[in-house]
């Protein structure tokens, strides 16, 4: 449905031009959501803007149900965006802001009036049409910023961090508002976040970026299960990243020697290597807590974080150098008697690791 | 100090100005509009109420037949058509330039505005004259127009209507660029992109989303450029030569050469009365305009 072909763009001129994006390609799918996610700075927001024609690329094009969209200025496009500011019209009511998009593109009285109480409906803001856009709460502009851009009807709809202002509940009540609009009107959805978890709860489709470039493009399980890089690893949830040496490969599973001599099988993943240094990630939930000669790995507690749903383990690994990280699920009949000092033992679930790039 | 007596003391010096420069010579210039001139100027003081008529009306010298003040009239109607045209023109030219530096960006602003300004500072006595330089028979324009063999007379341009718009609208133009720039600045950029996202072309994000928004600054602008013009004095003096008079050059000439101070006072206060029923229309017409928006 949209294509991103190869598209780059450069900030500047000359040697100090910024590179916002680099040659990135990706193809988004009729009726699905996606998501770009990243840190700040990574370009995202640019490709965004991009869709929307308030920037056009410096090389590559875009194009739209196979047609370019080059020289197409932002209010001949069939895209609409909700703007991380929500950009509201404050000299307009609720309801005016909601029919804006319908009066320029010249549609009758009556079918605005109609499609603005369908919206309003759609969003649950019908008892507050008629207020201005500065007596609702951020939540409830949020709303009418969403029924504005899906007022007209567009093929695609943009979203530029639209939830990064709400606090904590509001924020996850809109994640699967979101969703149910996005599956109600069969609209595609570009959503762009830096937040990972909103991401893969609300996703069909992630693509990670980070410095103007593409790392992978996924579904939100592939992309966790199975970074492509360290990059990905790091950015999307928590990892431990141990040193290995690869000593056998046979398709997807790779043999790998840990420092303590500890051979363990994991996932190849995208590497093409068959043996030398690699790294390998392992999740935190992806290995258990047991006595010191029940696991692979042996080390020393050196912190416990408490965090309400589980409890994070920090080891010091014997021979590593480095801490690992464990998350076990807190349960009420269970009391875990450790404490920071004891010698435990790491047990690895089987091929819960995945070997990256390094 | 209690609150009260402490608000009492930060108001105390702008009232005693408003007292004694303001409101005292006010009064005094109503008591003069009801008095009896001198022959030498002046007043004399017998209660007389020629003077208000003759704000409108006068009297034949010989016959004692009464018609309208043509003269009057004809200033009254020459200030308020070339205060509105100056207003006009200054909006036509200080909306794009307040939105062309508000569009800078924010380091450059203020050496756009800086440039604005610069005249404004400037001694109106010499702006004026060196629009007289620009528009004179001898002139530059008419230099130039002429080497060029545009023309082979020299346009008339001074002492015409067209030379106190020309003057009227150089002088009081910062005065429109000001408020319009200060309520441009304000306005969140995305609000733009949002009306072109929402299929709105140049011209409707320009009448829909921007001019609604800075409204507050074309009233202020408008008004600023509006009544001082109506008053002006200078620029009509030196670019209208004696021939175009205003308001102000009418007044000047019952306090100076005609002697009738009570006249001079009288008109004085009709052009208060004027920029005050002015002000209240406009503030209204702007106002209803607001509230049929919603």
């Amino acid at each position: 449905m949209i294509e991103i072909d190869n598209v780059s763009k450069l900030f500047g001129a000359g040697d100090s031009a910024f590179r916002a994006l680099d040659r990135v390609s990706v193809n988004i799918r009729e009726n699905e959501f996606f998501t770009l996610l990243g840190p700040s700075g990574c370009g995202k927001t640019t490709l965004l803007r991009m869709i929307a024609g308030f920037e056009g690329p410096t090389s590559g094009q875009i194009l739209l149900d196979g047609q370019d969209l080059s020289d197409k200025p932002p209010y001949r496009r069939p895209v609409n965006t909700v703007f991380q500011s929500y950009a509201l019209f404050p000299h307009m009511s609720v309801a005016e802001n909601v029919g804006f998009g319908l009066n320029m593109l010249g549609r009758s009285k009556s079918e605005v009036a109609a499609t603005v109480t369908e919206m309003l409906k759609l969003v649950r803001m019908t008892d507050l049409a008629d207020r201005k856009t500065s007596e609702i709460s951020g939540g409830q502009q949020q709303r009418v910023a969403l029924a504005r851009a899906l007022a007209p009807r567009p093929k695609v709809l943009l979203l530029d961090e639209p939830l990064s202002a709400l606090d904590f509940k509001l924020r996850k009540e809109m994640q699967l508002e979101l969703k149910r609009l996005q599956s109600d009107t069969g609209i595609t959805f570009v959503f762009v976040t830096h937040d990972q978890e909103e991401a893969l709860t609300m996703s069909d489709r992630i693509a990670v970026m980070s410095a103007g470039r593409i790392r992978q493009i996924g579904g939100p399980r592939e992309i966790y299960d199975q970074p492509a890089d360290r990059f990905v690893a790091d950015f999307i949830g928590d990892t431990n990243f141990l040193p290995a040496e690869m000593i056998a490969r046979t398709g997807d599973s790779a043999q790998l020697r840990l420092a303590q001599g500890v051979e363990v099988t994991a996932r190849a993943g995208q590497i093409d290597k068959t043996s030398g240094t690699v790294t390998l990630a392992i999740r935190p939930e992806h290995a258990r807590l047991v006595a010191p000669d029940a696991g692979q790995l042996t080390g020393v507690l050196d912190e416990i974080v408490y965090f309400g749903t589980d409890t994070h383990y920090h080891i010091l690994l014997d021979g590593f150098g480095t801490r690992f990280v464990l998350r076990l699920q807190n349960t009420p009949d269970e009391m875990r008697m450790m404490q920071q000092g004891d010698r435990v033992g790491v047990a690895l679930a089987a091929s819960a690791g995945q070997v990256l790039k390094d | 100090m209690s609150p009260i007596r402490t608000r009492a003391a930060l108001l105390a010096p702008a009232m005693v100005i408003l007292l004694f420069a303001a409101a005292g010579p006010l009064v005094i210039v109503l008591i003069y509009s009801f008095l009896t001139p001198g022959d030498y100027g002046g007043v004399i003081w017998d209660f007389s109420t020629d003077a208000w008529f003759g704000v409108l009306a006068e009297r034949d010298f010989f016959t004692e037949e009464l018609s309208w003040a043509d003269a009057h009239l004809m200033v009254f109607w020459r200030s308020i058509k070339l205060s509105l045209m100056t207003a006009f023109l200054s909006l036509i030219i200080g909306f794009p330039t307040a939105y062309f530096i508000a569009t800078r960006p924010r380091g450059s602003r203020d050496v756009w505005m800086l440039l604005i300004m610069i005249p404004f500072w400037t001694n109106l006595l010499i702006r004026t004259f060196a629009i007289m330089e620009l528009i004179r028979n001898e002139g530059t324009i008419n230099t130039v127009l002429i080497a060029m063999g545009l023309v082979t007379q020299p346009v008339q341009m001074l002492y015409t209507e067209f030379s106190l718009l020309v003057g009227m609208t150089y002088v009081y133009l910062p005065l429109m660029i000001l408020p319009i720039y200060a309520s441009m600045e304000r306005i969140d950029f995305s609000l733009v992109e949002a009306g072109y996202d929402l299929y709105a072309t140049r011209w409707q994000v320009l009448r829909r989303v921007i001019f609604p928004l800075v409204k507050p600054g074309v009233v202020a602008g408008s008004i600023l450029v509006f009544v001082p013009c109506l008053g002006a004095y200078v620029t009509p003096r030196v670019l209208g030569g004696g021939k175009q008079l205003m308001l102000g050059n009418l007044i000047e000439l019952q306090f100076g050469q005609l002697r009738n101070w009570p006249l001079g006072a009288a008109l004085s206060l009709t052009l208060l009365v004027i920029v005050m029923v002015a002000l209240i229309f406009y503030v209204r017409a702007a106002g209803n305009e607001e509230s049929a928006h919603g």
